[in-house]
């Protein structure tokens, strides 16, 4: 029987890119999937014959160049083509808004006065984001015992803040926990423009854009680039999967053995220290070095309470995991074609989101366990730029759907077909005829994206990303900076620090924590 | 394997709002209240865990040798009481204490203490293995959350009962005697942390050989329906034996000298402290002799097995002998008369042991590795004046007195 180092529980991505770089330490390392195929929430699939998609994950726009250039992933067959995808603000009357370039770096449709205030708030946005940045990079802070090297990244941190002048550090500490719609009120006029935002910085999280500290969200999206560009935004070619699929290549040139289907059913721990993991079908496998990159109250239960201090329980309990975001795939009889945007513009990310009010009006009735009855999302047609997604000349649909409670009040057997009623008419609203050309519809609810990927409350992020859950506090204290209390255990996933999307970051820090404990 | 959000949330709040009416009766009667009340000649009250609880009885003194000379009847229904039951009650009940509960054989008390995930400890109190998968939790602090939350992961069942059971303890060297005259048959096998059932009044009481006085004794737990009777055959059966019920202040002085610490008196338990340097681990109460650090992983082990390996401990419980008759409560503790090292929690003069004892904690290295030229600062308030005296102290081991009485086999027949 071959020994490993290392052992990584789950195959998405972030458990790969860990995988790959112990193993680039020296290290056998062993990746445990528990579905038939990996990649996680980031794979593609066949979702109708035919017709193939990003299963959750479906826009990249925050992969790490350290991760690509720690697994050398350009040449495993990473291709960023076509960064500079655009944003459309859809319109029911016919007038979209179209975002150019990174983030907007033009806009199309907008009066010239808002062109220039939007200029000024995107670079603020910007520059605010890049403060955080290097924050959301490495790994949290020690809170207890700070080593010199962590204690100079925060000066450098503070530097960075005091090189923003008095007046920009004065607003960059006034907005740092606003809500987005406060923020895009004071600067912005067009309602079309302030529903993005809005949008984007809600997208994923139990939050409206009137919630507090909502905008930490949109910061979190724009500290995230492609290609070194911040803020762009792409559709892989392939799909997500062909990302997962560089990665794997990676790992596989750097020795990680793979297995699928084999689901671990229990962390083994002896006097406090994990020694290996016993699989579903009983077999049991050892190693030195344990690395969850699966949900962190998933792994705490795989480890069992007996072996965790009752407040550490408790904290892992009360991580805010219940996921709000719905993913929605159509297979198309032929493109749809959306009120005013142009033949081109359809390859961008296409946002439903006609005003601020609008989204925060969608989310009020999530807060009581109701779906949104006008419902916005953000829409790829990922068959326009890659046609082998779909057979020829029909397309495929790819939505992220907000809101859509984790538990809906009235059970969810009964509501997908009323909420997948209230998507079609908004969508219906922006492109007409788009019904009738519906060969085949997939509408994954939070429970249903909890069961096919193994994420509890359906949650892409694997905890709600909000300013409490965040760094020190991600997943939760005393499992922060991807140690556990338990030794030789560590976290790897999107659960922990900086949080979810196609960034590899968890992984790769994680990875980097090992090696420095352990050389 | 199971993985689903409802999971992480379905834990009811139900049980969490069984016990939180306790607060609408600022002092609650105790279920032998009646009988209580015909005794109290002093009205001397204070209040016990929610319970209106007597400090003294008739009298102080003559209560104290009621214990030592005869048997003392002390009401504990007010104490902290929990229902564990369960297949996993074992399992629960090691991962929630310091002391290996798998060598807790049912029928056996064992006294233990318990942690919070840094170590410092929550509390201390009994555990009675009533059954394999039964025990009694019985402790001074509430811990209905705390132990819920504990049984996450755990088949069990965590009840409060505090008000449920009624609890007297009979000690002193009559109360052997007592027990036998009032019927309870094979009384006489019970060894020291023994349990047995006894039936009484087609009900039954627990009673076991245990108690807060160092001297021979048992404690005995009823459904509060069956209180006054059972107070009423004890009264009846002692009445040649000198029964007698006594206060708080009479138990005090004896568990003094059996060297007994009182949570929230001789330390600050970790859920009351506010501040951050009177929380304690079990080592620097006392209580390290009960970590079981080869037993599996319980609450607080990480963090007290590495305080032990960095030699972190900051303090040390310390019995003192002081020289004089003068009790010592309060007093500030120094070394060399200079330097401030500590403090009395609880200081008397001893009848028994005819020696000035106290309780004191310290700080380390003083007590541990420190133990000369330590002394008291004693305040005797003396006609509207201080006295203040300058006393020597020295560490001695705890117990202050033992009495063969406590645990002779089978118990003596006075």
């Amino acid at each position: 029987m071959t020994s490993y180092d290392c052992i990584v529980i789950g195959g998405g991505h972030n458990g790969l890119v860990a995988g790959t770089v112990l193993a680039k330490s020296g290290r056998k390392v062993l990746v445990l999937e528990a579905a038939g195929e990996i990649g996680g929430a980031a794979r593609t699939e066949e979702f109708f014959p035919g017709f193939r998609v990003s299963s959750v994950a479906h826009v990249l726009n925050r992969l790490h160049p350290e991760v690509v250039k720690a697994l050398d992933l350009e040449r495993h067959g990473l291709a960023l083509e076509g960064a500079g995808m655009s944003s459309v603000v859809l319109s029911p009357s016919g007038n979209p808004l179209v975002l150019r370039g990174a983030y907007g770096e033009s806009l199309v449709g907008a009066s010239a006065s808002e062109a220039v205030a939007w200029r000024a708030l995107r670079a603020q946005l910007f520059r605010y984001a890049g403060i955080l940045k290097p924050f959301l990079a490495r790994r949290p802070p020690d809170l207890a015992g700070m080593s010199l090297s962590e204690t100079s990244a925060l000066a450098m941190a503070g530097l960075s803040l005091k090189r923003l002048g008095k007046e920009d550090m004065r607003d960059f500490l006034r907005m740092l926990l606003m809500n987005v719609a406060d923020v895009v009120d004071e600067q912005l006029e067009d309602d079309r423009l302030k529903g993005l935002l809005a949008f984007d910085a809600v997208l994923g999280a139990h939050l409206g854009p009137r919630s507090p500290t909502s905008l930490l969200g949109l910061y979190y999206r724009l500290a995230g680039e492609v290609a070194g560009v911040d803020g762009a935004q792409m559709l892989p070619k392939g799909g997500m999967g062909a990302i997962v699929a560089a990665i794997a290549s990676s790992a596989a040139k750097a020795g990680v053995s793979v297995r699928s289907q084999a689901a671990v059913n229990k962390i083994l721990v002896e006097k406090g220290r994990a020694i290996g993991v016993v699989l579903e079908n009983a077999e049991e496998i050892r190693a030195r070095t344990i690395v969850s990159a699966i949900n962190p109250s998933t792994t705490f239960d795989l480890v069992g309470a007996r072996e965790l201090d009752t407040g550490f329980v408790r904290k892992v309990r009360n991580i805010r995991m219940l996921g709000d975001a719905a993913k929605l795939h159509l297979a198309l009889d032929r493109p749809p074609q959306f009120l005013g945007v142009s033949g081109e513009d359809h390859r961008g990310r296409l946002v439903f989101a006609p005003s601020a009010d609008h989204v925060e009006r969608a989310f009020n009735p999530c807060k009581y366990g109701e779906f949104s009855p006008e419902p916005v999302m953000e829409i790829t047609l990922p068959s326009l730029a890659d046609p082998s997604l779909a057979p020829d000349g029909a397309c495929v649909l790819s939505a992220v759907v907000q809101y859509a409670p984790y538990t809906l009040k009235e059970g969810w057997e009964s509501g997908k077909p009323k909420f997948f009623k209230a998507i079609m008419a908004a969508l219906e609203a922006v492109a007409p005829g788009i019904g009738a050309t519906v060969r085949h519809a997939e509408l994954l609810t939070p429970p249903d994206i909890e069961q096919r990927f193994r994420m509890p409350g359906g949650h892409w992020h694997h905890g709600e990303l909000q300013a409490d859950q965040m760094l020190v506090s991600r997943p939760v204290s005393d499992a922060a900076g991807y140690d556990t209390p338990l030794e030789n255990l560590f976290l790897a996933g999107a659960g922990s620090h900086p949080g979810g999307g196609v960034s590899g970051v968890p992984g790769l820090n994680a990875a980097r924590r090992i090696i420095a404990i352990k050389g | 394997m199971a993985i689903t959000a409802s999971k992480i949330k379905s834990l009811s709040l139900q049980p969490r709002f069984a016990a939180q009416d306790h607060f609408r009766m600022l002092r609650l009667p105790s279920p032998f209240q009646p009988r209580i009340d015909a005794l109290a000649r002093t009205e001397d009250w204070y209040t016990w865990a929610g319970y209106k609880a007597p400090l003294s009885l008739w009298d102080e003194e003559l209560e104290y040798f009621a214990i030592r000379s005869q048997a003392a009847v002390f009401d504990i229904s007010p104490m902290v009481k929990y229902h564990i039951a369960g297949p996993d009650a074992e399992a629960f009940c090691n991962r929630l204490t310091l002391r290996d509960v798998t060598r807790l054989k049912p029928g056996r008390v064992h006294y233990t203490a318990w942690c919070d995930d840094a170590g410092h400890v929550l509390d201390d109190g009994t555990l009675f293995r009533l059954s394999p998968d039964r025990f009694r939790l019985c402790c001074q602090e509430r811990h209905l959350p705390w132990l819920l939350d504990s049984a996450i992961g755990f088949n069990v069942s965590v009840e409060e009962e505090t008000e449920a059971v009624a609890g007297l303890a009979l000690q002193g060297p009559t109360s052997f005697a007592v027990l036998r005259d009032a019927g309870f048959k094979d009384i006489e096998k019970l060894k020291v942390f023994d349990i047995a059932e006894f039936p009484h009044e087609g009900g039954s009481v627990t009673i076991s050989r245990t108690g807060f006085t160092g001297d021979l004794g048992y404690e005995l737990f009823v459904p509060v329906g069956l209180a006054l009777s059972l107070w009423d055959r004890l009264f009846e059966a002692g009445r040649l034996h000198g029964i007698r019920a006594i206060g708080y202040t009479a138990l005090n002085r004896a568990r003094i000298e059996a060297g007994l610490i009182v949570a929230n008196a001789d330390f600050v338990t970790a859920e009351h402290a506010i501040r951050t340097d009177r929380l304690r681990l079990p080592d620097e109460i006392g209580l390290g002799f009960m970590v079981d650090a080869e037993k599996g992983y319980f609450n607080g082990r990480r963090a007290i097995l590495a305080a032990r390996a960095n030699r972190s401990m900051k303090h040390v419980l310390v019995g003192l002998e002081i020289e004089g008759n003068i009790p010592a409560e309060h007093a500030i503790v120094y070394h060399r008369q200079k330097k401030e090292i500590g403090l009395v929690s609880a200081a008397i003069w001893s009848p028994t042991g005819k020696r000035n004892i106290a309780i004191a904690s310290l700080s380390r290295p003083y007590g541990d590795t420190v133990v000369d030229d330590l002394w008291v600062e004693i305040y005797a308030m003396r006609e509207l004046k201080y006295e203040r005296l300058m006393k020597r102290a020295k560490v001695v081991p705890r117990p202050f007195i033992k009495l063969e009485r406590r645990t002779a086999n089978p118990p003596a027949d006075f």
